[in-house]
């Protein structure tokens, strides 16, 4: 087909109609929730009663985004701010890390098959199950135990004088070193974490790439390594896009392994930040959901960055020769 | 290309994050004694007082820049604010030392214990950290995990009952903070008024007002019961009305057996309250409840008297208070307190962190904001009138405080070991969906010999 | 020429930093939690003294936890199918060409950036059903005014319906995701495929039949372990949402499993809960794995 055609113009068929139909009745189930979190985000506290629960506020006040966000000195309790770029640190790398690892796992299992390889992945899967709250003390333990090794380098490296205007990027660096305590401990907590779903996506992504394409790549020379680099890696992206969207989320908006592995309040992420906007015995609805929305901003952004690779036809191009 | 824009952008936000963390003023706060750093990396803004010391990893921690770190769940509303006017006390008393607030939110502390056992389990203790007074105090190990306080006590300040809730195996293990009242009733003036009732007593006067209410299209009994432990806590109000204070008491030391026929009639005014209860209470939170309450659809409330604060806090005034119908002269108490760990890595701050925990100042700083009261009996009544709304209240159960029985609650971690009291809240909420007042008691009985104080 | 030998011992080293650390991090903490669940450790101290299968014991007496097993495998069905299912059909609905494709892309997966906890309290909200004498809250609200009072319900307090309501939140953080997955599973298909069977007379919904769906196996099998992973561990959204609710009619084992370890201080009961959580899916999962491993060596 030459690429000159005009796309003619679609009919309004009765399925075209009822497709549009069935998109708008799914976005509004799904927006529903997101409504009844925004109009209370805007409330004040005393508007917020189960009663009233559909009706807008009366008065659309940014107080409760500016009290989820700086935290209130008079009602002592921290907002997101300082916590929020704790995340950050802690969920850029960790993705990025996890995703590509996860990546040259799956080539391997997908591709490179061994004997006893497909046991080993099931058994990376099957692991994945167990949960994480009864594995809380040993993960501590080893933790401080590797702790022993990295704790002295992370001081060390923090200790660097590099003068002037560069003074705070030697602490800065240091909390990158993995141990108990730092962002580091829980970059790489997430990070192994995160590899068995990471390596099961890429492993069916590079499962649905015919083997030719490898066999081109050896024919011509290429070792594993090679093949990697320089045929699978350009054509990953839809494989990154999802598992990196499953990353950043799962790391962004983790909860117990932040508020375990950091116990320094300046340290943690920004989800315990928001889970301690809510008082032991009375929650500010209006204050939680403003926060949630804050928090939940970044990982929005990330998915309507990656979302638009879902573009079509990726790999129409080499299946060619 | 639009991506590259939107590349560009997320460019520069990295850019301006990195520029932002680096350019962070030191501690914005007012008082900057009693705030902890707000800063991402501690060494930023004093890189001249930290790196000497970085340099010397083996070095004792300077005299003027020491820390003590608090561990609680107190983080928002009222008990923040209090536990603010504590840090500040403290501050002012020990201006060198860096104040950490660690805090971890979560219903009475649920998230908090659980982080609480992973780090005195891995041996990085906080220097001080919150704990119900009384039994619940068992499950950190006591002989192996904290450090008794015995000689911080001034007998002469706190309630005889009270030291007797706080003893374990001989020693006082927490410094307490405040006292809550469990078995309040709460009663909503408008419509008792409306309906021309009195408020109830004993038992019987209950059942008559809420015939009357629910007749009346009014929920009797407005109640939440989501977070599975508002049960357990109105039945202990009950059972203290059913078995008195001495009964009571009897049943959680082992003298008196689940077995006894007051424990029958305990269960089953629970259960006839049920029918008076708002149907929905599975689907609300105490408070969610409350607005029924709020709104005038509900009369009644037994809840704790943290819901003073509550009601301050959404403006709501018009409502008396009473104790769980029958249970008038007993209070249920429970109290917030902070321990001391063993190899606390800086005791001597976390010894001054206590003293001022249960000095006057302390407590008088700290209660009015929470809508607690004190737990030393000599706190100025005038310390309460900065909180006007929960002046009246307080008052006066700062007076039943002194004058009437005090009895452990055991919902809130004072009558029973925190094993106990966590089975004993599953077979109270089973009860009320069950209905089965034989089978219940049996279990009571049963979990009564497991946690060993029963024969 | 390529060495054959050196690349599969390169394969294995590629791949060795990940099993060393599963070994650690998963199978060494599997071990740790087997061992005490076969202990008596009621304690903050570690207390390793073997008592066997007593807490199993104890554990399958406990009336919570059969419910809480019941529960979990009602939900996890539920959830499962519902999800997959939404997820699939979303994603048909977007590769028709769509003007706004991506507004709805956006919408769907929206959600999934919402943290459970949130999603709990919003649906807890939503589905709270109000009383006889106040009148219908959240969605019973919106039906009444609709006039579609027979979808009223009690939601997650009438405990014969129970998890099934914990299933609508959780179906409707994680579709927009599985969505996501099958869209990109779709978009590799090469059109050429389908070309060729409409040239060959096959209707669109054949298409969908015989090629298309078959080949999105794969997909499928991961959001069957991606959504039953969660399932197996949901904690956060029932906390937040139902909590254990009435007669334990939306308790899950890890919401047991908390309770028991951080309030009750019983690590050996927790762990022995793990344990079973992991049997479970050891039996479910295990031969299905086996199953699609000897087909692909097949193929």
């Amino acid at each position: 087909m030459s690429a000159n055609v005009k796309r003619p113009r679609r009919p309004i068929t009765f399925g075209r109609v009822t497709t549009y139909l069935l998109l708008i009745i799914a976005a509004a189930f799904f927006l529903i929730p997101v409504y009844m979190l925004l109009i209370t985000g805007f409330k004040s506290y005393q508007e917020v009663s189960l009663s009233r629960m559909w009706l807008p506020p009366e008065n659309f006040s940014l107080e409760s985004f500016s009290k989820a966000w700086f935290g209130s000195k008079s009602e002592g309790f921290r907002g997101l701010s300082g916590n929020f770029f704790n995340s950050i640190w802690l969920t850029v790398p960790a993705s990025l890390l996890s995703a590509f690892i996860g990546s040259v796992n799956g080539y391997v299992f997908s591709k490179w098959k061994f004997k006893g390889s497909n046991v080993l992945f099931a058994m990376m899967l099957f692991g994945m199950f167990i949960p994480y709250q009864s594995i809380l003390i040993p993960l501590v333990r080893v933790l401080q135990w590797i702790t022993q090794f990295t704790g002295p380098l992370q001081k060390g490296i923090a200790a660097w004088n590099l003068g002037g205007g560069l003074a705070w990027f030697p602490p800065w660096l240091s909390q990158f070193i993995p141990a108990y305590g730092t962002i580091g401990g829980l970059i790489l907590v997430h990070v192994i974490y995160g590899l068995p779903i990471a390596t099961l996506v890429f492993k069916n992504y590079y499962s649905s790439i015919p083997t030719d394409l490898v066999e081109a790549g050896m024919i011509d020379g290429a070792g594993i390594i090679g093949i990697y680099r320089h045929i699978l890696f350009p054509i990953s992206i839809p494989g990154f896009v999802v598992v990196l969207i499953w990353q950043f989320t799962s790391i962004w908006n983790d909860f117990l392994f932040g508020v375990i592995i950091t116990s320094n309040p300046t340290v943690q992420p920004v989800t315990v930040a928001l889970n301690n906007l809510a008082g032991s015995y009375i929650v500010e609805w209006n204050v939680q959901m403003a926060g949630a929305l804050l928090a939940a901003l970044p990982t929005l952004l990330i998915y309507i960055l990656l979302s638009r690779y879902f573009v079509r036809g990726l790999m129409a191009g080499s299946l060619k020769g | 290309m639009k991506s590259k824009f939107w590349f560009m952008i997320v460019a520069l936000l990295v850019a301006a994050s990195m520029l932002l963390t680096a350019c962070q003023p030191a501690a914005p706060a007012v008082e900057p004694a009693a705030e902890e750093p707000v800063a991402e990396e501690p060494a930023a803004e004093e890189p001249a007082a930290e790196e000497p010391v970085a340099e010397e990893p083996a070095a004792e921690e300077p005299a003027e820049k020491s820390a003590v770190e608090i561990f609680s769940w107190w983080t928002a509303g009222g008990e923040a604010e209090g536990l603010n006017g504590m840090f500040k006390i403290y501050g002012e008393m020990y201006p060198d030392v860096e104040i950490i607030n660690a805090t971890v939110a979560g219903g009475a502390g649920t998230n908090a214990k659980a982080v609480l056992a992973t780090r005195l389990a891995g041996g990085d203790p906080p220097d001080s950290f919150q704990v119900h007074a009384g039994l619940e105090v068992e499950k950190y190990s006591p002989a192996d995990y904290l450090e008794p306080i015995d000689d911080m006590f001034d007998a002469s300040v706190f309630p005889a009952d009270l030291l007797t809730m706080l003893e374990y195996e001989g020693h006082y293990w927490s410094m307490p903070v405040n006292i809550h009242r469990s078995n309040v009733l709460w009663y909503n003036k408008t419509v008792f008024e409306e309906q021309g009732l009195e408020v109830p007593m004993t038992k019987e006067e209950f059942f008559t007002v809420a015939e009357a209410l629910q007749g009346a299209g009014i929920i009797p009994v407005a109640m939440g019961t989501k977070d599975g432990w508002e049960a357990g806590h109105v039945f202990e109000g009950m059972l203290a009305a059913t078995m008195g204070a001495e009964g009571y008491r009897g049943l959680w030391d082992g003298t008196v057996s689940w077995e006894d026929p007051r424990v029958t009639e305990a269960l089953e005014y629970f259960l006839a309250t049920m029918e008076y209860v708002n149907d929905d209470n599975a689907a609300l939170t105490w408070d969610g409840a409350g607005e029924y309450f709020i709104e005038n659809k509900a009369a009644m409330m037994i809840m704790g008297d943290w819901t003073a604060g509550w009601f301050a806090s959404k403006a709501y005034s018009d409502y008396g208070w009473s104790a769980t119908p029958g249970s008038n002269g007993i209070f249920v108490g429970l109290s917030d307190s902070f321990a001391l760990p063993k190899g606390a890595p800086n005791e001597a701050n976390a010894k001054a962190w206590l003293e001022v925990c249960g000095s006057k100042e302390g407590q008088e700083a700290f209660n009015p904001a929470k809508g607690s009261i004190c737990a030393r009996t000599d706190c100025d009544n005038e310390a309460f009138k900065v909180v006007p709304e929960t002046y009246e209240y307080l008052t006066s159960a700062a007076e039943a405080w002194s004058t009437e029985s005090i009895v452990p609650s055991v919902m809130h971690g004072a009558a029973a070991y925190e094993s106990w009291t966590t089975e004993f809240k599953d077979a109270i909420a089973l009860f009320a969906s069950t209905g089965d007042v034989a089978g219940t008691q049996m279990t009571l009985q049963a979990l009564c010999v497991d946690a060993g104080v029963c024969q | 020429m390529r060495n054959i030998k050196k690349d599969k011992i390169l394969a294995i080293l590629l791949i060795s930093p990940t099993l060393l650390a599963m070994l650690v991090f998963i199978y060494g903490f599997i071990g740790f939690t087997g061992y005490a669940s076969l202990s008596n450790w009621k304690t903050l101290k570690l207390d390793f003294t073997f008592v066997g299968l007593e807490n199993y014991v104890r554990l399958f007496k406990n009336p919570r936890f059969i419910i809480d097993l019941k529960n979990t495998l009602t939900f996890t069905v539920f959830f499962l199918v519902s999800t997959i299912l939404i997820g699939f059909l979303l994603a048909v609905l977007l590769e028709q060409k769509v003007k706004g494709e991506s507004v709805f892309r956006n919408i769907f997966l929206f959600p999934m950036a919402i943290s459970f906890v949130v999603t709990g309290v919003i649906w807890r909200w939503l589905l709270a059903p109000g009383t006889t004498e106040t009148g219908p809250l959240g969605v019973n609200f919106l039906f009444s005014k609709l006039g579609l009072e027979f979808l009223q319900s009690g939601w997650y307090t009438d405990p014969s319906i129970g998890i099934r309501a914990v299933v609508i939140a959780a179906a409707w953080q994680m579709a927009g995701y599985i969505m996501a997955l099958y869209l990109a599973g779709m978009r590799a298909i090469p059109e050429e495929m389908k070309e060729a069977a409409r040239v060959d007379g096959a209707t669109e919904f054949d298409i969908y039949r015989y090629i298309i769906i078959p080949l999105l196996q794969p997909i499928t099998l991961s959001a069957v372990i991606i959504l039953g992973h969660i399932s197996l561990k949901i904690f956060d959204l029932v906390v937040a949402m139902t909590g254990p609710g009435v007669g334990f009619s939306t308790d899950v084992p890890a919401l047991f499993m908390f309770d028991t370890t951080f309030r009750g201080n019983r690590f050996a009961q927790g762990s022995a809960i793990a344990m079973v959580l992991l049997l479970m899916v050891a039996v479910l999962v295990v031969p299905y794995l086996i199953l699609t491993n000897k087909e692909e060596v097949v193929r």
